[in-house]
């Protein structure tokens, strides 16, 4: 009986993570990805993007999060760009390359990213001042996904 | 009862799991190489594509978006 018990939690183990929803609690990032320096999240609207260098839509997205963070980030809007390369090299290369103007962490052991289980790359989720996600967008599709970001940040902002 | 528990673990174990077949999106760096492109060269697939074209009278719908990792 306890081999069937130890089998059936091995199995339960291996089940891919429920992905993270709107409405769910942003969680804590340095719990996650330990060892980084993240900025101050406390009543701030937050976007967490997971991005990698080998990903294109990742690549064209940065122009737009830059700019994003040049309107908004006086206004109380923290962008933390989540790198999931396994290489390290690759992630600080292209993070080089991106030049962004908001902090980019490395999740190398890809704890942040089993955690949210992003349904595609990018995927960034936005949460509100009180660290509720309040949407997500899978995928970036150049000045619509940004049109919407924009819309969703200032709505966010003024609440 | 006995055959329920056994059941579980190997519907779980079969190919018909999602959870141990599916990479993950995060984890496509490697199907994203240039290598894992269906043609390396561009020039014989823009040949083929057009060959194509002209037997079957028919054009696209021979790619992806977003390449071998899938991504968007």
């Amino acid at each position: 009986m306890k081999l069937v018990a130890a089998i059936l939690a091995t199995t339960l183990s291996t089940l891919a993570a429920e992905p993270v929803k709107v409405g769910q609690a942003l969680p804590k990032l340095s719990n996650l990805i330990p060892g980084t320096k993240l900025p101050g999240t406390e009543g701030k609207v937050v976007i967490v993007d997971f991005w990698a260098s080998w990903c294109g839509p990742c690549k064209a997205s940065f122009p737009a999060f830059n700019r994003l963070h040049d309107k908004y980030a006086a206004q109380g809007l923290v962008i933390v760009g989540v790198g999931v390369d396994d290489d390290a090299d690759k992630h600080q290369k292209f993070a080089g390359k991106m030049r962004a103007k908001f902090p980019l962490v490395h999740d190398s052991a890809h704890k942040a990213a089993a955690f949210f289980a992003p349904a595609t790359m990018p995927t960034s989720y936005i949460a509100d001042r009180k660290g509720v996600i309040r949407h997500v967008h899978n995928g970036f599709k150049g000045a619509k996904t940004e049109a919407e970001l924009e819309k969703e940040i200032e709505a966010l902002l003024g609440q | 009862m006995n055959r329920l528990i056994l059941l579980i673990p190997a519907i779980a174990l079969s190919a018909c799991s999602p959870a141990l077949v599916r990479v993950q999106p995060y984890e496509r760096g490697t199907l994203a190489k240039p290598v894992m492109a269906d043609s390396l060269d561009p020039l014989e697939t823009a040949m083929t594509d057009h060959a194509y074209f002209s037997r079957e009278g028919s054009f696209g719908g021979g790619g992806v978006g977003g390449g071998g990792c899938g991504c968007n």
